[in-house]
């Protein structure tokens, strides 16, 4: 624990961990009969966790691990996808960030600041946005919930007119300032939710599915404001998204998170070889054929004259190609980089083979 | 008609299911019945025959009260928030065009409601009251049956109320305001502040040729046997004549509101 | 300068669990709560006027339905001069005092009640991460300025109980009234409080905190007199809630009580109501402790 004397609020010097977990865990005692959900909140933690710790279980208390010993740093400035399907552990990781929750056991420092212990101090430094909740004030002009903000804060007037310019103008809000927040499409509230976890300039953000119902211009817009304030701003991101675009765009380390336990955090080509995945060749021949036979490919799909074939990334395509030219009426082809969505897909799958 | 039961039968569960929930209601019923006992008991220890009713039957009377505020929806709560709701939306375009009948449709969800209602919130508060005070029920269980005739027909003029209110929807800003004074109506006229026998002059008159007093007055004279023979029969048929009375205002809301959603595109 | 101040007592207070607060600095989370909540309780009334027929309307049907209980009494007075050996002014007292007090509590705290289905559905999350004290913000969450109407109801009842009583008023009694409605309030409102932290465990349950609140407001509407000797003492010494009107009001009506208690007993509702303060006070931080290490 390097931070401990560490300024949260505008200590400019980059500390190793500015976001510290070490063996971070959550433990939830749940009851629950044999048959049904377990109902709210957690739930869907909670639901990853049994699945992989009791399996089939009789109608006791028993404890779901939802986070499982996890470790990891993040340096101040860094953009970081946390990725993971439903009920792996995501969301109680950030509410411990957060504070919401207390961790069962392990350490967390987040900006030389134990959350669950300094809940209310810690909320000076971080923003956080709910992609799916929003916590703009409905019937209210936009600009009314950022004077809330203001005065919640306790943002100083200069910083605050300062901030909310620059977010007005970067995010395109001026003309919604005036408008009642229920009236605004999904994509300018979603906007408007990240100027309000930004007015006071929090060192950390933390984004929950922000792009979530967006459609492709509103995306777009919300990821290159991200990109800016992560550059010009040296803002901490932590990003959980289904959209794994996001991460594509946004950042250059991705952790992905299961069963409570984190199965890699790295660059993401690093996660493309771990993955060991495949690329695929899109091959287009004159005519309808049955699916092509070749040692070290394997058919994916066929479409018509269209045809997908896999093989492994670490090789290359070009013996591939030359024995199709040889024996097939070759039209056209193209060669596809597997997407991160399939490879995340596949260590899912792999590990929970294991 | 089975799509109907069975539509009844999701109702009964729905409720079922929040089991908290009911026994939180139970409780405070219980609690609103103890002290409503005590107050009666003070009325009718300077007026031993007041409206008609011994000190029994009067106390009697609070606990059915407590027993069908929930069931007879007398403070509303039913499916009308969950309908109102629709309407706002516009949701309601596709129960309009679905091939059930949007009045039986709830009507039936309503009619499993208080079912469970009936059996969840009712007979604990009853047998609690039963033990501190005592009552004056029937032993004959014809009286019982005729109790329950009398309840089904106060839940289905409950509902036939609660869906006008609803439709209003249709035409005012919020239901709010129409639901408001249905409230209003419903806890006044139904009885559940004092029988209407009670209430004075020309006020006990109007309040009992009023379709609220379907709600908890009658059910519970005819459980107190204040109703038999032909009497009974009369206390089912004005019961029966604001029901139908109320369901055909409803269809006839319902069409036009039909009309309206149709020419609307929905 | 302020964040300096900041990074230094992070390093002492590391290592204390967070119970462990200074009193001065508790002394500023009241601070920073009261202005939380009027914050926010300025927002919820914004909202509420941007409807204006519509607050109208239910700000009258509160009233209206509220005022109920009174009817009820005076339609029981078109049939008898005294109930309980209290006449019609008297229980209008008691009415006015219990009604005034319960509608500054439910006005002020009364959407405490909606805790359990923010700890359902999870929207509890995004009180805890503002620098601000939860139960400052729960307190104010969707304020309801309608309710004016129960407290207008109130209000009304007792005036017309001060202008038709025919007492003695010595400073002493005329004392004893903003006492009454303050403490009252102060009682039912840490009755909130203890209810909405129940809630942190059983979402479900909040009618059952009805029972304590508005069960309550209704009983003390009457004489004790009405109501079975255990009754009255399991309002007097569980839950204190003859202390919101009954002992002092007693004492105000020159009437006996009818658990023999002394005198004295009509002076202690603000000692009372402290006392129910830092209960409920505990009910609540535990409550949320229990949410913060369960989730729901």
């Amino acid at each position: 624990m390097s931070t401990e004397g560490a300024d949260a609020g505008d200590a400019g010097d980059a500390e190793d961990g500015f976001i510290e977990l070490d063996g971070v865990e959550k433990v939830f005692d749940v009851r629950r009969r044999a048959r049904g959900g377990a109902g709210a909140g957690a739930g869907g933690e909670a639901r990853g966790g049994a699945r992989r710790g009791i399996g089939r279980l009789r109608r006791e208390k028993h404890q779901v691990r939802a986070v499982d010993g996890i470790s990891f740093r993040v340096p101040r400035g860094e953009m970081v996808g946390y990725i993971g399907p439903n009920g792996a552990g995501k969301s109680t990781t950030i509410k411990m960030l957060t504070g919401i929750l207390t961790p069962s056991g392990g350490r967390l420092s987040v900006a030389g600041i134990d959350p669950s212990r300094e809940r209310t101090r810690l909320a000076r430094h971080i923003g956080v946005v709910f992609g799916q909740r929003t916590t703009l004030w409905w019937d209210l002009p936009l600009i009314d919930s950022y004077r809330l903000m203001h005065r919640m804060y306790r943002i100083p007037d200069a910083r605050f007119r300062a901030n909310l310019e620059r977010c007005v103008e970067l995010l395109d809000l001026a003309e919604l300032l005036d408008v009642p927040v229920r009236q605004l499409s999904l994509g300018q509230r979603m906007r408007g939710d990240i100027a309000a976890a930004l007015l006071h300039d929090p060192a950390i953000l933390y984004l929950d599915e922000p792009t979530i119902g967006l459609d492709v211009i509103s995306k777009a817009k919300v990821r290159d404001f991200l990109r800016n304030l992560n550059a010009e701003r040296g803002t901490t991101v932590l990003l959980t998204t289904h959209d794994l675009t996001d991460i594509e765009q946004l950042c250059k380390r991705v952790m992905v998170i299961d069963h409570g336990r984190l199965l890699y955090d790295g660059g993401l080509a690093g996660l493309h070889e771990i993955g060991r995945s495949e690329r695929t060749l899109v091959v287009d021949l004159e005519q309808e054929l049955p699916p092509i036979e070749l040692p070290g490919a394997r058919p994916v799909r066929t479409e018509g004259p269209r045809q997908w074939l896999a093989f492994p990334a670490t090789e290359s395509a070009a013996p591939l190609v030359a024995r199709i030219a040889a024996d097939y009426p070759l039209v056209d082809l193209s060669v596809r980089e597997p997407d991160i969505e399939t490879v995340i897909a596949k260590m899912y799958v792999d590990r929970s083979a294991v | 008609m089975r799509l109907y039961i069975a539509v009844a039968a999701g109702g009964f569960r729905r409720y079922a299911t929040y089991r908290v929930a009911t026994f939180a209601g139970v409780f405070t019923n219980t609690v609103f019945g103890y002290i409503m006992a005590y107050t009666y008991m003070a009325l009718w220890d300077q007026r031993p025959r007041l409206g008609g009713y011994d000190l029994p039957e009067a106390l009697t009377y609070v606990w059915l009260g407590q027993a069908l505020l929930a069931t007879c929806a007398m403070m509303g709560g039913g499916f009308e928030s969950e309908l109102i709701e629709r309407i706002r939306t516009g949701d309601v375009a596709v129960d309009l065009y679905r091939p059930a009948d949007l009045q039986l449709w709830w009507l039936a969800v309503d009619l499993g409601r208080a079912a469970f209602h009936l059996l969840g919130r009712g007979i604990v508060p009853m047998v609690l009251g039963s033990f501190v005070f005592e009552l004056a029920l029937p032993a004959d269980p014809l009286t019982w049956l005729a109790f329950l005739v009398a309840v089904t027909l106060g839940v289905v003029v409950s509902f036939a109320i609660r869906f006008l209110v609803a439709l209003s929807a249709f035409w005012l800003m919020d239901g709010a305001g129409a639901a408001q004074m249905a409230l209003l109506a419903g806890l006044f006229f139904s009885g559940m502040l004092l029988p209407l026998p009670v209430f004075p002059g020309a006020l006990g008159e109007v309040a009992a040729v009023l379709p609220w007093s379907s709600l908890l007055q009658i059910p519970a004279d005819v459980l107190l046997g204040k109703h038999t023979g032909w009497d009974l029969a009369a206390a089912y048929a004005f019961q029966a004549g604001w029901a139908v009375a109320l369901l055909a205002a409803g269809r006839v809301l319902q069409s036009v509101a039909t009309r309206r959603v149709v020419v609307q595109g929905g | 300068m302020e964040s300096r101040a900041e990074g230094a007592s992070a390093e002492t207070s590391a290592d204390l669990p967070e119970r462990w607060i200074p009193r001065s600095s508790r002394r500023a989370a009241v601070r920073d709560g009261l202005r939380a909540y009027g914050l926010i309780v300025a927002m919820w009334v914004r909202s509420t006027m941007t409807y204006r027929a519509s607050f109208v309307m239910t700000a009258l049907g509160n009233f209206a339905v509220t005022a109920f209980d009174f009817v009820t009494i005076l339609l029981m007075f078109a049939h008898v001069d005294s109930l309980g050996g209290y006449a019609l002014p008297e229980i209008a007292f008691l009415y006015g005092t219990s009604a005034t007090a319960f509608g500054l509590a439910d006005l002020l705290l009364g959407p405490m009640g909606r805790l359990g289905s923010r700890v359902r559905d999870g929207t509890l999350d995004t009180l805890l991460l503002r620098p601000v004290p939860v139960l400052a913000q729960v307190a104010a969450d969707r304020f309801a300025l309608r309710r004016v109407g129960r407290l207008g109801q109130g209000v009304l009842v007792l005036v017309y109980s001060l202008a038709a009583l025919d007492l003695d008023w010595t400073p002493v009694r005329v004392l004893m009234l903003p006492m009454m409605v303050i403490s009252g309030a102060v009682i039912f409102g840490a009755v909130f409080v203890a209810g909405a932290a129940f809630q942190f465990w059983a979402q479900d349950a909040s009618e059952v905190q009805n029972s304590f609140t508005y069960g309550g407001q209704t009983l003390l509407q009457y004489p004790p007199t009405v109501f079975s000797k255990d009754l009255v003492r399991g309002v007097t010494f569980v839950v204190p809630l003859a202390f919101v009107n009954w002992m002092p009001a007693l004492y105000v009506l020159g009437r006996e009580d009818p658990l023999g208690l002394p005198d004295a007993v009509a002076f202690l509702p603000p000692l009372v109501a402290v006392v129910c303060c830092a209960l409920a006070g505990l009910a609540w931080r535990a409550g949320l402790r229990a949410y913060r290490s369960t989730g729901s």
